[in-house]
């Protein structure tokens, strides 16, 4: 079955679509990501839809939903490399992606993740001086 | 209005969903779209063959490379012979929605089009027409 490569880096989970994604292969990549972020206890999802052409609603709520579900298990999910063409459709399409950190390339993205995992370690270290 | 080129693909399995977009993308560029206008129609076309699929039963859609003073465009009517609509203006309003999408279908790809049309009766089906001008 065809499917999605997910990488692990780190403590984070690399994800990059290639692929014109049909319904199921979107609802597979849900499926084995959450499964993933569960098994590795992963505290970032970067996801590169740098190749995507276009992203409808479909795949937009699948965005949303995998930031999330992410969320509620303890990861930060930040989307990167979204082409103009595809944000200025996105908005006029009516969704807005309201709750997903989104970075220009994967560099930021995953400077964006780092910099959650730093205040994640520094809150834990609060907590211990509180104690 | 003159239509230079046509034909008809079959909207009967998420698969035939990838295939439609693909097509709009080769037949818009040939039109000469632009990158954003592009984005556009391909963008509608999914959410249009995705609900002739989900919401329809499957059907088809007509590709059309249309010319009218002096202007191109790309013309697409989706059709099926599903259950049809009940309630147009609902259909049409932001986040309504019967299934378990988000409800953005019809009334996002409208606006990422120039023009919009749709016929549905119950019991015999629904017909959308869009239209994109270069």
């Amino acid at each position: 079955m065809e499917r999605i490569p997910i990488l692990r880096m780190g403590g984070f989970l690399l994800v990059t679509i290639q692929v014109d994604m049909h319904d199921r292969l979107v609802t597979t990549l849900q499926d084995e990501l959450t499964t993933m972020i569960a098994q590795t206890g992963a505290h970032g999802v970067l996801i590169d839809i740098s190749s995507l052409d276009m992203v409808d609603s479909f795949i937009g709520r699948m965005i949303g939903d995998i930031a999330g579900m992410s969320r509620v298990l303890d990861a930060e999910t930040v989307v990167v490399g979204m082409r103009p063409a595809v944000a200025i459709t996105l908005v006029e399409l009516g969704l807005s992606l309201a709750g997903v950190r989104t970075a220009l390339d994967v560099e930021k993205g995953m400077g964006l993740l780092r910099a959650a995992t730093r205040r994640r370690l520094a809150e834990a270290d609060d907590g211990g001086v509180e104690r | 209005m003159v239509v230079s080129k046509d034909e008809i693909m079959e909207i009967r399995a998420s698969d035939h969903v990838v295939l439609v977009r693909q097509a709009v993308r080769k037949w818009s560029t040939e039109l000469g779209f632009g990158l954003v206008d592009q984005t556009k129609i391909i963008t509608a076309a999914s959410e249009l063959a995705r609900n002739t699929l989900d919401y329809g039963g499957g059907g088809t859609v007509r590709l059309e490379a249309v010319e009218s003073g002096g202007r191109r465009g790309l013309r697409l009517i989706f059709e099926d012979q599903g259950p049809g609509i009940v309630d147009l203006e609902k259909a049409l309003t932001d986040g309504y929605t019967t299934g378990k999408g988000m409800g953005m279908g019809l009334s996002g790809s409208k606006r990422l089009v120039n023009e919009f049309d749709i016929v549905s009766r119950v019991g015999e089906g629904t017909r959308v027409t869009i239209t994109r001008w270069k």
